[in-house]
C-alpha cells in the first residue's frame, strides 16, 4: 500500500488537474496593467476631444474606439501568451475557448447597443453602457478564469450604474473603470500570483 | 484498516488513469489531444489507459470523423463518477486516520 504522503500527492494533483482543465489560469497581471494604461491614454485623448466634439467625424471616433480595443486586447493576449509559454502550459485550451466565448458574447451585445445609442444621439450613455456590459461580461466569464475577476466585474457594474445616473461624470468613470481599475487589478494579480 | 484498502479502486491505482478521470469528472467531455497535452502523454500511453477505463465502464469513448481525421472524445459515465467519488472518500479516510 502507498504511503500517506503519496496519497496526499495524488490529491493535490487531482485538485490541480480539475482546476487547470476548467479554468484559464494564464491570465497575466501584466495584461491588466497594459489594458489599463491603454484605457487611461484613451480617457485623456477623449477628454481633450470632448471640448470640441464637432472637430472629428463619427468615422474618426469609431476608428479611435476600434484602435483602442485592439491595442488593449492585443497587449492582454500578448502578456498571457508569454506567461503560458514561460510556464510551458498550452494556451488554447477548451477552458480558454469557454473564456473567450463567455466574454465576447456580452461584449458584442454591448457593442451593438452602444452603436444604437450613437444612432439615436444618446452619446451621454455610451460610457456607462460600456462599463455595464463589460462588468456583466466579466461576471459571466469569471467561472472560467481567476476568481478575482468577479470583483473587477462588480466594480465595473457599480461605476456603470453611477455613470448612468450622473452622466456628467460618465467619461471620468469610464477612465476609472477601464484605466485605473485595470491597473490596480493587474498589479494586485501580478504581485499575488507572479512574484 | 481492511475496509479502507478495499475501497481503493484498482483502476485508479495508476496515476495516469487517476489524472484522466480527474479531468473528465469536471468537464462535459475532453478530446484526445486536449488530454494528451494536459497530461504530457504519448498517443499509445493515453490510448491504453483510456481503454482500461472504458473496460471498467468508467468512461465512454466516442470516435467520429472530421474530414479525414478521427476525433476521439472521452466522457465520464455515471458509474465512473461514482467510483471516482468513492476513491476520493477512501483517500480522505486514510489521511484522516493517519493524523
Amino acid at each position: 500500500m502507498n504511503s500517506v504522503d503519496e496519497r496526499l500527492n495524488d490529491l493535490s494533483e487531482i485538485r490541480s488537474l480539475m482546476e487547470h482543465s476548467t479554468k484559464f489560469l494564464s491570465l497575466s497581471g501584466l495584461s491588466g496593467v497594459s489594458a489599463g494604461t491603454v484605457g487611461i491614454a484613451a480617457y485623456f485623448i477623449a477628454r481633450q476631444e470632448m471640448a470640441h466634439p464637432w472637430e472629428r467625424t463619427l468615422a474618426e471616433y469609431s476608428l479611435q474606439a476600434v484602435v483602442t480595443l485592439i491595442l488593449a486586447l492585443g497587449l492582454a493576449v500578448y502578456f498571457s501568451t508569454k506567461m503560458a509559454l514561460k510556464k510551458k502550459i498550452p494556451i488554447w485550451t477548451p477552458a480558454a475557448k469557454h473564456l473567450v466565448i463567455s466574454l465576447s458574447v456580452p461584449l458584442a451585445a454591448g457593442g451593438g447597443f452602444c452603436y444604437a445609442l450613437v444612432l439615436h444621439d444618446l452619446y451621454w450613455f455610451i460610457a456607462p453602457s460600456m462599463l455595464l456590459f463589460y462588468g456583466l461580461a466579466l461576471l459571466n466569464s469569471s467561472k472560467y478564469t481567476l476568481k478575482e475577476i468577479r470583483a473587477l466585474g462588480y466594480c465595473q457594474l457599480l461605476l456603470g450604474l453611477c455613470g448612468s445616473y450622473w452622466p456628467d461624470f460618465g467619461l471620468l468613470l469610464w477612465g476609472v473603470g477601464f484605466g485605473l481599475l485595470h491597473i490596480v487589478y493587474g498589479a494586485a494579480m501580478y504581485l499575488k500570483y507572479e512574484k | 484498516m481492511t475496509t479502507i484498502v478495499e475501497n481503493f479502486n484498482r483502476a485508479f491505482e495508476n496515476r495516469i488513469r487517476l489524472a484522466v478521470m480527474s479531468i473528465l469528472v469536471v468537464n462535459d467531455s475532453a478530446d484526445f489531444n486536449t488530454l494528451k497535452e494536459m497530461l504530457k502523454l504519448t498517443d499509445g500511453n493515453l490510448a491504453t489507459h483510456a481503454a482500461t477505463l472504458e473496460k471498467n465502464k468508467y468512461i465512454r469513448i466516442e470516435k467520429r470523423f472530421v474530414g479525414k481525421k478521427t476525433l476521439t472524445t472521452y466522457f465520464a459515465t455515471p458509474a465512473g463518477r461514482r467510483a471516482f467519488a468513492e476513491h476520493l472518500d477512501a483517500l480522505e479516510k486514510l489521511i484522516r486516520r493517519s493524523k
